[in-house]
């Protein structure tokens, strides 16, 4: 079997231009944010505030966006969120904020607060101005493991607060998986590197890339050396799906191939590509795959429609791009010649004795990423896998926080990371001050 | 289709809408623009007297004041009287008529305050076969600097001279405009009577600074870095000039005299409120001057299906009808009362009814009810004074009905009777209860 396609050819380089660097949710311009400013309610208590996990005062944004105040407005965005600019963009709104929009009440059509957003936090990057610096310093230390949205959050807040923050990073640059993971098409315009930027901006924040914990440094390293410790590493392990064939040449892990897109890193693609998952993963690779060259992509998941974590905004995203999905297959095995993919086999999830098959020559795996403990933190007590936390995001370790996807009980969203950061911040400030 | 001629102090037109005296009436271009779009007359852009015309500033003389949208709501304007030589508007004035015999025709006038010179210009004006001549009492900026204007309309001895003159120097119907820059208006329109005129006309604009630049430290609009006030108009001055009509038609000693409406009258329904208030007809500019000409298709289709609901055959079957329901505020009935009612159908949930009255009413509507976000009316607080009704964003939820018995507030018997505050206990003036 020809596998045109699958080699050479189509090596995106993820730079501006590239197919897959359109922007999916175009900026607003001035006048188009002061009409959508004008349809804000300003509620009481508003229900968008309570949706969103971090509490952004939107009412009050908005209406600072509505007298000509974007500056004002980014500001009352990063009070509450510093991850403002990349969570406008990447924010499953239409299951956050905007669904509790009362204007989905009156008329099904909520006011747009992420593109409000992003106008405001767009402005303050234009204007360049730094808002935040340094508190008074405690004389305190604290180490961060990963500096993904968790990690960035909470130092940020420390920094703030006076403590002096270490970010040990394993990867040649910071944002997590802003940097390595959100589709490019949600971080048009170096987005996540300029956001990196201003949130180091503040001060008071050292970050030591390509050093590991697990690798090149330990737990009780950080612990000894500094007077408390928060983990947001993410998770580093990809679930397999867990059928035959999955070793052969073609089968691949989603997150890796969007890594590689983001970064520019030569990315085969092939002709006929499916993808096996639901969420907001393989939508992305799935649309990044079909931009890229892929002729024929197909997400297969194995339940209904309406139980896919990809919202319904993401599925129309992808189907618009012409990606087909279908819904209550259960991957069998994946056949292969010569050791390379060849299709792969599905059961129907209800249940009748047949099989489908799909002729494939690439296939994604996209089912879900796994914490790996073994980077260093087998110590902490875990809880469904992940690092057990309190409230205030303590483990089970005194001293040691932890936040963002690799705690358990969290949502998997940039912004519930970045929430995860900003309170672990705070019961870390009172734990040293205590 | 409902009749919807009027004769307005003699006048005979097609229909109540008649273009105010202002640049959408300046020359014969525009006023056969209007005519073709159906307005029924025009009131001619004011005239001077002979000789080189007033000049315009020619830096921005007009300012708006926008609201949502940029919705145009109120308007300012620095313009003088027309700055066309008189000979040639007369000369189209004269053809205009001749060629639209069954519209309305009136010419603005303003001179100086010599009988000689309203009485040179009578005569030039008579010989066009206009229909009626409206003295501009009001504009209240420029030519009142001059003696002129609002000069002349704040004195009520110098309108009833003027308006005497004009009668006795002329055949034509004699409309007197009026300046709202007064503190009682019923002043000027009773001047205006004693003069012997046919008609009233008002409002004129209100003196006003529309905005101040905060860059350049002068006020809009600004020639050459200084600004002077203008006259305020549009839909935000519509309530000052109704509550004008009211007065004069409720006037012991106006009463009956014919009045045309003027003031923020944008669409039919403007129109037959002023109109239930005692305007014969009515008169626009501003709304002219938003949207063009063609408004009017829209008051006159809107008026003929209203009337023809209410089974109304002719304007006069509804001109005034409201003036008997306009009363002073000694007479009101304080033995009724009413609630405000939620209609949680119609309740989006927006809040504001709910802080509007707990900040600044009477803390008579919940936020929650039995831990769940609910807006409910406390009888026991609720006063009754429409402000929730007046915040909702959504028509008709929240309304006020009567009640009958006790009211929960006060422990009163409500509903059922009448009195009113002149013989109220707490009236330290009150007389006898008859
Ligand atoms: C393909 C994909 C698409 C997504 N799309 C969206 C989206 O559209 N919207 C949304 O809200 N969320 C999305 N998410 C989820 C979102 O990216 C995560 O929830 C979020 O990034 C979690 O932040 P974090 O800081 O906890 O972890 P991460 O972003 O994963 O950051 C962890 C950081 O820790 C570093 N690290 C890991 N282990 C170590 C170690 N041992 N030593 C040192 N450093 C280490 C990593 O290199 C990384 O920089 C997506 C996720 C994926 C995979
Ligand atoms: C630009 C402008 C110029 C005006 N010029 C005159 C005028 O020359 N003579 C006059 O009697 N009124 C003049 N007016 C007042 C209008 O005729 C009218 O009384 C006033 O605008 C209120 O009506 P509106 O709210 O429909 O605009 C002018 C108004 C505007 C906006
Ligand atoms: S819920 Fe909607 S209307 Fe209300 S404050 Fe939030 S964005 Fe504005
Ligand atoms: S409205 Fe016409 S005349 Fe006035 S500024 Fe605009 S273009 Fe010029
Ligand atoms: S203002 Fe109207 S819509 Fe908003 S909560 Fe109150 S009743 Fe409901």
């Amino acid at each position: 079997m020809a596998l045109a396609g699958q080699v050479g050819g189509n090596c995106p380089k993820g730079a501006n231009g590239s197919p897959i660097e359109f922007d999916l949710h175009a900026p607003l311009t001035g006048h188009q944010a002061r009409v959508e400013a004008e349809r804000c309610y300003y509620c009481y208590d508003a229900p968008c505030t309570t949706a969103c996990p971090t509490s952004i005062d939107i009412p009050l944004f908005i209406r600072q966006i509505s007298t000509g105040n974007e500056l004002g407005a980014a500001k009352t965005i990063l009070d509450s969120n510093i991850m403002g600019a990349m969570c406008a963009r990447v924010c499953p709104t239409e299951q956050l904020c905007e669904q509790a929009c009362v204007r989905n009440t009156a008329e099904d059509k909520p006011v747009t607060i992420g593109l409000l957003q992003r106008h405001a936090t767009d402005a303050l990057f234009d204007d360049g101005r730094q808002l935040y610096g340094v508190g008074a310093p405690t004389g305190k230390t604290v180490a961060i493991v990963g500096a993904g949205p968790a990690g960035l959050a909470c130092g940020h807040a420390l920094a703030r607060l006076g403590h002096a923050v270490t970010i040990f990073e394993g990867r040649a640059k910071s944002g997590g998986l802003n940097e390595y993971g959100i589709a490019a098409y949600k971080a048009a315009g170096g987005i996540a590197a300029r956001e990196v930027d201003y949130i180091l901006g503040v001060g008071g924040i050292e970050v030591k890339h390509d050093t590991r914990l697990g690798r090149d440094i330990s737990l009780d390293l950080l612990r000894s050396q500094f007077d408390a410790v928060f983990l947001g590493m993410g998770l580093g392990g990809v679930n397999a799906v867990g059928i035959p064939g999955e070793g052969l040449a073609g089968v691949e892990d989603a997150v890796g191939f969007i890594a590689a897109l983001r970064q520019g890193v030569p990315a085969p693609v092939g002709r006929r590509v499916v993808v096996i998952g639901g969420g907001m993963t393989a939508i992305d690779v799935a649309v990044q795959a079909r931009l890229t060259g892929a002729e024929d992509v197909t997400i297969v998941y194995r339940g209904a429609e309406s139980a896919m974590k990809a919202s319904p905004y993401e599925r129309e995203v992808a189907r618009s791009r012409d990606v087909r999905i279908k819904t209550g297959l259960r991957p069998k095995a994946i056949v292969g010649e010569g050791g390379r993919v060849m299709a792969v086999e599905f059961a129907y999830a209800d249940g009748r004795d047949e099989t489908c098959v799909i002729p494939a020559d690439q296939v994604f795996k996209a089912v879900g990423q796994s914490f790996l403990a073994g980077d260093g933190a087998s110590a902490l007590a875990l809880d469904g896998g992940r690092i057990a936390v309190d409230a205030g995001r303590a483990t089970s370790l005194p001293g040691v926080f932890a936040g963002g996807d690799c705690a358990a009980g969290g949502q998997d969203l940039t912004v519930a990371a970045v929430e995860d950061g900003k309170i672990a911040a705070l019961s870390i400030d009172s734990y040293l001050r205590a | 289709m409902a009749d919807l001629t009027t004769t307005f102090a003699g006048i005979k037109s097609p229909n109540p809408f008649w273009l105010a005296s202002a640049p959408p009436t300046d020359k014969a271009y525009n006023v056969i623009r209007a005519y073709q779009a159906g307005w029924g007359g025009v009131v001619w852009k004011t005239l001077g007297e002979a000789g080189p015309p007033v000049v315009n500033v020619n830096g921005p003389r007009y300012g708006a004041l926008h609201g949502a949208d940029r919705r145009v709501i109120g308007f300012n304007n620095i313009e003088l009287i027309t700055d066309r030589p008189l000979e040639l508007n007369l000369q189209e004035i004269k053809q205009v008529k001749r060629d639209w015999k069954d519209r309305a025709l009136v010419v603005s006038l303003m001179v100086p305050c010599e009988e000689e010179a309203w009485k040179a210009i009578l005569k030039q004006v008579e010989e066009t076969e206009a229909d009626g001549v409206e003295l501009n009492f009001g504009c209240p900026h420029g030519m009142s600097e001059r003696g002129m204007g609002s000069a002349v309309g704040q004195v009520p001895d110098y309108v009833e001279m003027v308006t005497r003159w004009c009668k006795q120097h002329s055949r034509m119907p004699v409309i007197v405009k009026l300046t709202p820059n007064i503190s009682d208006i019923r002043a000027p329109a009773r001047a205006a009577k004693r003069g012997g005129a046919d008609a009233v006309s008002l409002i004129n604009t209100i003196n006003s600074i529309i905005g101040v630049d905060l860059d350049a430290m002068t006020i809009a609009p600004s020639t050459d870095g200084k600004g002077t006030h203008g006259g305020y108009c549009g839909p935000a001055v519509k309530p000052i000039a109704m509550n004008m009509v009211a007065e004069i038609a409720r006037d012991a000693e106006t009463r009956g005299i014919p009045i045309s409406g003027i003031g923020g009258v944008t669409t039919w329904r403007d129109a037959a409120e002023f109109m239930t208030l005692g305007a014969g007809n009515v008169q626009v500019c501003t709304a002219a001057m938003v949207y063009g000409f063609r408004i009017v298709e829209e008051m006159i289709t809107g008026l003929s299906e209203w009337m023809d609901g209410k089974g109304h055959t002719s304007t006069a079957d509804f001109i005034g009808g409201a003036i008997p329901n306009v009363t002073d505020w000694q007479y009101l009935n304080l033995d009724y009362a009413v609630k405000a009612r939620i209609d949680q159908d119609k309740c989006i949930s927006c809040g504001r009814c709910h802080i509007a009255c707990e900040d600044t009413s009477h803390q008579a509507i919940t936020a929650m009810v039995d831990g769940k976000r609910r807006f409910e009316v406390i009888d026991e607080e609720c006063v009754g004074c429409n402000l929730c009704a007046s915040v909702c964003p959504v028509e008709d939820c929240i309304t006020m009905e009567p009640i009958t018995g006790l009211d929960p507030r006060t422990g009163r018997e409500v509903g059922r009777s009448y009195s009113n505050w002149t013989t109220h206990p707490n009236n330290p003036n009150r007389k006898a209860a008859e």
